[in-house]
């Protein structure tokens, strides 16, 4: 079994499904916390109630991101131990500091939180959920910045055999960081937003408690609508950073051979077999200049010409990522987050004329609509990992140069460890699916469930 | 004292601070299928480690992390050659994990029993396996010259590693046992206790055939001499007094002595290993060690600076979590 391709495919698995639940944990706390936060202001009882139905939920998506987390921490070394010796001196320090400084604050605060409802006055209690917010996506921080070296490298210098640190602040300030980490942020407010709008407008057609579903499915709509409008910003500029740094990633993104000024975006383009040749496109002409530099010309150079640039630069080589599935991840992220933004609109714009329940189809689709943020989360870092192929460390360390060798972890362990961890994951997808709808269809006026203990 | 030592000591301190809480945790875990007669005593056990389980654990990530950031040659190594181990004890995390948030969420007998056995099996199988791990740390591996361990799965399984491993078990679950007893009332109180009196006798033998075994595995006795200095003394003395105070009901000096052997234990083992990390059977010069398989310098000095501001500020908020908590957990107090 080939050992490299194996554990590819296991940090792939791991790595999709813990950033299933990675979003909404940083989206819903925020939107948790901002529930309780009037509940604490105005006194209401149904901001409590909100605060504890859709606390609720979230505590289910927390524990499987918590624990899909600890292999994270854990497979660099395990799967990767050549990168984990090229780079420890530079990675290492953002995943320790996300522990001591966000993981530490997000575990205890979140027991704090849901244990001491009863044992806190209601002030130390609410600082205890915005902890968690808090924390939750400083942890994002830090794995983004630990991230945005891969993509990125910064404040290094190749010495001893490997890359050491030599800037802490370049590290912590990467160019790379200032859109990734909104585009990521908003991302899970945009998760949140249409998980709750998901739920809400569930309940609001089967006419389930309208009162509680109504206010949720407001506050969801200005969420979303907010949360899909600057991932869409932001992601432009993040296209146009890409552009910059990454052009081979934008160059497979938009499946263009050759280098074009104005160039034109694709709309659809069907390579040959090996994914290496445009045989039919659709294209819409300036459009990638406009989306690149803001203005109708500029050139966007095409894969052809950076496989030759690349050549002269690293030494011979494919420097290609997988090209259709880049195009295609693309087309997903953009796609679903172009719909998102229009559904969220279009319930705020319910919202604002008071009406929430006036469209039957919005209320149909917007349940359904609760797949699409994850589509998009999914493509877009499918997308960002494999655009950056073959480096592992955009221009210092392949992936195959990074994977553990042979001799010490074989094809045969990682296909044991492979099996095991999709069989696992796969049976606990089910069980949560189960859970979060099960507890998402519940009328909150009648559940009584205990809150504060096990 | 150079970063590199204060590094070494700061992963120890992690180490033994990550088996002095989440050993517990492990030990309530291992009781609970056989200590909570019905599922209202199951909830009063799971309850007892309920605020405190996920914030202990975060020590080995922080651990782990540690070791990455400062000894990026040792994380690489040992979690490389320890690969099937240490998928275990990431898959008996992860089952651990999510069921103490999911054995609550339905009634239903077979649901509940069903995630008793993950969070028992998600105990166990760490609380046998770091015992494993670091025994063969002590007892040392064979890593070739380019770093890399040349052994294979069940090299690890060797009987001195099993042996300590089964210490390790052993002493964590009577470390979870005499929790449960300081933590609950009445009956189930009695009942901890009684479990901690058994299974005191099995730790200490368990102790001192591990350190029997250790003079012929490893190099302990030439390390730490004749007079091996008050911390290992330390550690057996405390296990040794944990009995005296069980049968006088003080469960929480008991507690404070079962504390005590873990980290002593932690502290004596990487005063052993000092100054490698992962000790070389091939090549004494292949070795591991706190200067070979450092980070640079600059990355010392940083994650120096950071780990001096927060890990004080982490043990303030972690210590004030288990004031808030400190009350026992009783059938009534979940009632309420």
């Amino acid at each position: 079994m080939d050992a490299l391709f194996l554990a590819r495919l296991q940090f792939a698995v791991t790595t999709v499904y813990h950033f299933f639940f990675v979003p909404l944990t940083l989206g819903l706390s925020i939107l948790v916390a901002i529930m309780q936060t009037i509940y604490f202001r105005t006194g209401d009882e149904a901001w409590k109630k909100h605060t504890e139905f859709w606390g609720k939920l979230f505590l289910i998506n927390f524990a499987m991101g918590v624990v899909t987390g600890i292999v994270q921490e854990f497979q660099f070394g395990m799967n990767w131990s050549e990168y984990s010796r090229f780079v420890g001196d530079i990675f290492g320090a953002p995943l320790a500091i996300e522990a001591l400084l966000a993981f530490f604050l997000e575990s205890t605060f979140l027991g704090v939180w849901f244990f001491g409802w009863d044992k806190l006055s209601k002030r130390v209690h609410l600082a205890a959920i915005w902890l968690v917010a808090i924390a939750s996506n400083l942890s994002a921080l830090w794995i983004l910045l630990a991230n945005s070296f891969m993509q990125q490298p910064v404040g290094y210098t190749l010495r001893n055999g490997r890359a050491e640190m030599t800037d802490f602040f370049a590290l912590a300030t990467n160019p790379n960081i200032w859109t990734q980490y909104p585009h990521v942020l908003f991302s899970g407010v945009v998760t949140a937003g249409f998980f709750v709008l998901g739920v809400s407008a569930w309940h609001l057609a089967r006419k389930s408690n309208p009162d509680f579903f109504r206010r949720a499915f407001q506050v969801a709509a200005l969420y979303a609508s907010i949360g899909a409008v600057m991932v869409i910003l932001v992601g432009h500029s993040q296209a146009q950073h890409m552009v910059q740094n990454q052009p081979m990633k934008m160059a497979a993104a938009e499946a263009l051979y050759q280098s074009q000024d104005p160039a034109s975006f694709s709309l659809l383009t069907i390579g040959d077999l090996s994914g290496r040749k445009e045989v039919f496109a659709i294209r819409i002409p300036d459009l990638l200049s406009l989306l690149a530099y803001n203005q109708f010309t500029g050139e966007v150079k095409g894969i052809n010409d950076l496989q030759a640039e690349y050549v002269k630069q690293y030494g011979p080589g494919d420097y290609a990522p997988p090209i259709p599935l880049i195009y295609w991840s693309f087309r997903g992220m953009v796609g679903a987050g172009f719909l998102m933004a229009f559904l969220a609109l279009v319930a705020l714009y319910f919202v604002l004329r008071n009406n929430v329940e006036g469209s039957r189809l919005l209320l149909r689709v917007l349940p359904w609509a609760i797949l699409l943020p994850y589509l998009a989360n999914t493509t877009g870092w499918l997308m960002t990992e494999l655009g950056r192929a073959p480096w592992i460390v955009f221009g210092l360390m392949k992936i195959d140069q990074a994977v553990s060798p042979a001799s010490v972890v074989s094809g045969v362990s990682v296909l044991i460890t492979l099996v095991l961890f999709t069989l696992l994951y796969g049976a606990l997808m089910a069980v949560t699916v189960y859970l979060l709808r099960r507890y998402a269809r519940v009328d909150p006026d009648i559940e009584t469930a205990p809150v504060g203990a096990y | 004292m150079d970063l590199n030592v204060l590094w070494f000591i700061l992963i120890a301190v992690l180490f033994a601070g990550f088996f002095f809480l989440e050993g517990f945790d492990y030990g309530v875990g291992i009781l609970l299928p056989f200590l909570g007669k019905n599922d209202d005593e199951r909830r009063v056990i799971v309850n007892t480690i309920g605020p405190f389980w996920d914030g202990n654990e975060v020590w080995l990530l922080t651990a782990g992390g540690a070791m990455f950031a400062a000894f990026p040659q040792w994380y690489a190594t040992m979690f490389s050659g320890f690969y099937l181990a240490l998928a275990l004890v990431l898959i008996a995390l992860i089952l651990r994990g999510v069921a103490f948030e999911f054995r609550r969420k339905d009634e239903r007998a077979t649901w509940r029993g069903g995630w008793d056995w993950a969070i028992f099996i998600g105990s166990l199988l760490p609380a046998l396996l770091f015992g494993v791990a670091f025994g063969n740390l002590l007892r040392g591996v064979p890593i070739d010259a380019s770093k890399n361990y040349a052994g294979d799965f069940f090299f690890l399984l060797n009987p001195y590693a099993l042996l300590t491993g089964l210490y390790g078990l052993v002493l964590m679950t009577l470390h979870g046992a005499v929790y449960l007893s300081l933590k609950t009332d009445g009956e189930l109180s009695a009942r901890a206790r009684r479990i901690a009196s058994t299974l005191w006798l099995p730790a200490l033998v368990l102790l001192f055939a591990a350190l029997a075994a250790s003079y012929g595995a490893t190099d302990m006795y030439s390390k730490l001499g004749v007079n091996p200095g008050p911390i290992p003394i330390l550690g057996g003395v405390a296990l040794l007094s944990v009995i005296w105070f069980l049968r006088r009901q003080r469960d929480g000096w008991a507690f404070v002595m079962t504390g005590i052997t873990l980290v002593t234990t932690v502290m004596t083992i990487f005063m052993t290993l000092f100054p490698r990390v992962m000790i070389s059977t091939l090549n004494p010069d292949w070795s591991l060690t706190i200067y070979n398989a450092s980070s640079s310098p600059y990355t010392l000095t940083v994650m120096t600076f950071i780990a001096l501001v927060f890990v004080p500020i982490v043990l303030v908020y972690q210590g004030w979590t288990y004031y808030v908590f400190r009350q026992r957990v009783s059938r009534k107090s979940l009632a309420s």
